[in-house]
C-alpha cells in the first residue's frame, strides 16, 4: 500500500530525514518509535503533504500513485488521514461543518454520490459511539477550548467518520490520561480493519499496550535505526534510548 | 474636466432648480435650514488627503461626476420584491432614487401614535418631532457631505416610536438606485425618533438596479430616548460604480441601547460615518460592522462614541475581509470627557488580507480625560491561518471550499450578533457568494 523510499527531508535548510525505506502492507500496523527530534513527527507531516518541508531526494508511492505529486487535500481523498499531534483550533467553524464539507469532498472526488444531513447525521452518530464522545462537542467550534483528551478524540472521531485507508497517528498518546488513553485506542482500535492501514508515530510504549503493531521501527537521527515486531518495543522500554544510540555509535 | 470647485459650484447651481421644485413646501420652516446649509456648504470645501479625517480616503474620482440631484421616477414591484426580507410584511419602506414610493411600500396605518412615513409628507404636515430633531445632531456646519445632504432634503425615511410602544416586526427601508443611464445624486435623509422605554428594529438596504455610476449621500439623525432600544441594521449593497457617502449620528438619552450593525459590501468609494453621543448616564452602545472588499474597492468606516457622561458602556467590534487590490480604512475615536467616570469602551478592528495588492490603514483613537475608566482597544492584520488551511485540506478540504469556510469563521462572529435570523442567513450567503470565485 505505502512504498517509501530512500526519503530526505529538509525543514528550514536543515535535513530532519536522512534516507528512509519503508514499507507497509494492506491491513498492517506499523508502529514508528523514536526520541524527541529524531524526525517522527515530520515523516507523519510530509505523508500529509505539509508544504513547509520540502522533499530533497527519494520517492514515497501510495497504492500505486506517486504520493509527493498530489495535494494535501488530494491525499486526503486518496485516503490518507493524520491525526494531528497538536489538534488545530478553528474558532467559528463547527465540527459537523467540518466534517460534512470533508466527507462530501472525498465522496465526490472518488464519483460517489454526496450524503445529504441525514445520511450524514446517522453516519456520524454510529461513528460517536466509537470514540464515547460527548454530542454537545459536534456543534462546537472545532477543538475550540477543547481538553487535551477531547482534542485527541475528535481526531480519532474524523478519522472514524472519514474511514481512510491510511490512518497516521502523530503522537495521539501525548497529553493523555490512562482513561483517555484507553478511550482513544478503544477507538482506533475497532476502526482497524483488513483493508486500512495504520502507521503509529509514538515516543512511548505506553500506547502500543493498546494498539499491539505488527511491526515496530525506530527513528533516530533521521533513519530508521532498527526494525522488529512489538518485543521490539519493549526491549527499548526496558532500555531505554541510549542502548541504540550506544549500539549505532558501535556499529 | 471639472475641477472640485467646479463641482461644488455645479451643486450651488442645482440648488436653484432645486428650490423652485420645492413649491409650496419651501415656505415651511425646514427651508430655512436648507438655505442656510446651502451657504455653509459654499464655504467649506471638499476634503482632500490632506485632511487628517479623510487621509487615507481619496475621493477624487467621486468629484469627476456633475451628479445630477435626482427626480422621482417609479420601480415595478416585481423588480424590487426580491430584496424584501420575509420578516416583516407590514412595515416596509421603498424608497426609489431617494423619494418615497407609496405604490411599493407597505405601512400598516399607524396605531399608538407610531409613525412610520416618508419625511416629505412629515415636512409638508409640520411635524412638531421633525422639527425638533431635524438637522439637530448631523450639523451641517462640520462637515460639507452634510451641508449637502441637509441643503438638499426633500425625503428620506420618519420613524417615529410614542414612549412605552415596541414595534415588534424589524421596519424594512429599501434605497434603491435605478439611474437610466443618467449619473445622479440621490441624498436619503432619515430620522428615527424613540421615546420613554420604546423598542424598535430597523433594517437599511441600499441598492441598485442596474450599473450606472451614480453617488448616494445618506444622513442619518437618532435620537434614542431614556431607557429606549434601537437596532439599527444598515446593508450597503450598492452596486461597484457607485459613490455612497454616509453618515449616522447618534444622540442617545439615560440608560438607552443602541446596536448599530454595518455590513459594506457595494460601492467603488463608500464611507460610512457613525457618531454617537451619550447625553446622561447608564447608555450602552454596541457598534459593529463587518466589510467585505474585492476588486479596486475603497470602503472607510470613521466611528466617534463620545462618553460625555458616566456610567456608559460602548463596545465596537468592526472586521474587514480584503482582496484584491481593495483599500480598507478603520478609524475608531472614543472621548472620555472629564466627567464620564465609571466609563466601560471597548474597541476591535480585525482585518484579514487575502491578496498582496490588498490595504488597510486601521487606527484607534483614544481619547481619555476622566481617570476611573476602563477602556481598550485591538486592531489586527493578518493573514488566514495557514495552520488552519492545513488542517482543513489535510481533511480532504479543498483550497477554495477551505478559504470559504475559514472567511467564514472570520466574519461569523460579527454576523451572529445580529438577532434577525432571515438577515443573518442571507449574509453567510453573500459571504460565501463573494468569496468564491
Amino acid at each position: 500500500m505505502l512504498e517509501i523510499k530512500n526519503l530526505h527531508v529538509n525543514v528550514e535548510g536543515k535535513e530532519i530525514l536522512k534516507g528512509i525505506d519503508l514499507s507497509i502492507k494492506t491491513g498492517e500496523v506499523h508502529a514508528i518509535m523514536g526520541p524527541n527530534g529524531s524526525g517522527k513527527s515530520t515523516l507523519a507531516q510530509v505523508l500529509a503533504g505539509r508544504s513547509e518541508y520540502q522533499v530533497t531526494k527519494g520517492e514515497v508511492i501510495f497504492d500505486g500513485k506517486n504520493l509527493l505529486k498530489l495535494s494535501p487535500e488530494d491525499r486526503a481523498r486518496e485516503g490518507i488521514f493524520l491525526a494531528f499531534q497538536y489538534p488545530v483550533e478553528i474558532p467559528g467553524v463547527s465540527n459537523v461543518n467540518l466534517l460534512k464539507t470533508a466527507i462530501n469532498e472525498i465522496r465526490k472526488y472518488n464519483g460517489e454520490e454526496e450524503l445529504d444531513a441525514m445520511e450524514f447525521m446517522a453516519h456520524l452518530k454510529k461513528k460517536m459511539k466509537l470514540v464515547e464522545m460527548d454530542q454537545s462537542l459536534l456543534s462546537r467550534s472545532v477543538n475550540d477550548g477543547f481538553s487535551g483528551g477531547e482534542k485527541k478524540k475528535n481526531e480519532i472521531l474524523q478519522m472514524a467518520v472519514l474511514e481512510p485507508r491510511l490512518a497516521i497517528l502523530d503522537e495521539t498518546d501525548s497529553g493523555l490520561d490512562i482513561d483517555a488513553l484507553r478511550i482513544v485506542a478503544n477507538g482506533v482500535n475497532k476502526l482497524k480493519s483488513p483493508e486500512r492501514s495504520t502507521i503509529v508515530v509514538t515516543h512511548y510504549q505506553r500506547l502500543l499496550n493498546y494498539i499491539v503493531p505488527d511491526f515496530v521501527h525506530v527513528l533516530y537521527n533521521g533513519r530508521i535505526v532498527k526494525s522488529g515486531t512489538k518485543e521490539l518495543a519493549l526491549e527499548l522500554e526496558a532500555k531505554g534510548y541510549d542502548w541504540l544510540k550506544e549500539q549505532k555509535e558501535f556499529a | 474636466m471639472s475641477s472640485p470647485l467646479d463641482i461644488k459650484n455645479w451643486y450651488i447651481k442645482s440648488f436653484e432648480s432645486f428650490e423652485s421644485s420645492l413649491n409650496g413646501e419651501s415656505s415651511m420652516p425646514f427651508h430655512l435650514v436648507r438655505k442656510e446649509a446651502i451657504e455653509k456648504f459654499s464655504q467649506l470645501s471638499f476634503p482632500t488627503t490632506h485632511d487628517e479625517d479623510w487621509r487615507f480616503t481619496n475621493i477624487a474620482p467621486l468629484l469627476k461626476y456633475n451628479f445630477e440631484p435626482s427626480s422621482k421616477v417609479n420601480a415595478a414591484f416585481h423588480q424590487i420584491k426580491n430584496y424584501i426580507f420575509e420578516i416583516s410584511k407590514k412595515n416596509v419602506l421603498v424608497f426609489i432614487n431617494g423619494y418615497f414610493s407609496h405604490e411599493l411600500s407597505k405601512i400598516e396605518r399607524s396605531k399608538d401614535g407610531i409613525i412610520l412615513d416618508s419625511l416629505s409628507n412629515q415636512l409638508e404636515n409640520g411635524s412638531q418631532v421633525v422639527n425638533r430633531h431635524l438637522g439637530k445632531y448631523a450639523k451641517h456646519s462640520e462637515q460639507i457631505f452634510t451641508a449637502l445632504s441637509t441643503a438638499f432634503t426633500r425625503d428620506g425615511a420618519f420613524v417615529y416610536v410614542p414612549d412605552n410602544k415596541i414595534i415588534e416586526e424589524p421596519i424594512q427601508i429599501l434605497f434603491i438606485t435605478s439611474t437610466g443611464g443618467k449619473n445622479i445624486l440621490s441624498q436619503p435623509r432619515n430620522l428615527y425618533v424613540t421615546g420613554k422605554n420604546a423598542q424598535v428594529s430597523i433594517v437599511e438596504r441600499y441598492l441598485s438596479l442596474d450599473e450606472g455610476i451614480y453617488f448616494t449621500n445618506v444622513v442619518t439623525e437618532i435620537y434614542a430616548g431614556e431607557n429606549s432600544t434601537i437596532d439599527h441594521i444598515k446593508l450597503q449593497e450598492e452596486n461597484l460604480n457607485a459613490f455612497h457617502i454616509s453618515r449616522t449620528e447618534v444622540d442617545q438619552e439615560k440608560g438607552s441601547s443602541f446596536n448599530s450593525y454595518s455590513f459594506s459590501f457595494g460601492g467603488e468609494i463608500a464611507r460610512h460615518d457613525i457618531n454617537t453621543r451619550f447625553n446622561d448616564e447608564g447608555g450602552e452602545s454596541s457598534l459593529n460592522g463587518l466589510f467585505l472588499l474585492t476588486g479596486n474597492q475603497l470602503y472607510d468606516t470613521h466611528s466617534l462614541i463620545d462618553h460625555a457622561k458616566p456610567n456608559c458602556t460602548s463596545h465596537e467590534k468592526y472586521k474587514g475581509i480584503l482582496d484584491d487590490t481593495s483599500h480598507g480604512v478603520f478609524n475608531g475615536k472614543v472621548i472620555v470627557r472629564r466627567d464620564a467616570q465609571k466609563t466601560n469602551a471597548f474597541q476591535e478592528n480585525k482585518n484579514i488580507i487575502l491578496s498582496n495588492g490588498a490595504l488597510i490603514n486601521t487606527k484607534p483613537q483614544l481619547e481619555i480625560f476622566a481617570d476611573d475608566v476602563k477602556c481598550s482597544h485591538g486592531a489586527t492584520i493578518g493573514q488566514l491561518d495557514a495552520d488552519a488551511m492545513f488542517y482543513l485540506k489535510s481533511r480532504g478540504i479543498g483550497e477554495e471550499n477551505a478559504k470559504s469556510i475559514l472567511i467564514h469563521a472570520f466574519a461569523s462572529d460579527v454576523i451572529r450578533t445580529i438577532k434577525i435570523e432571515e438577515v443573518k442567513k442571507y449574509l453567510e450567503e453573500v459571504l460565501v457568494k463573494r468569496f468564491n470565485k
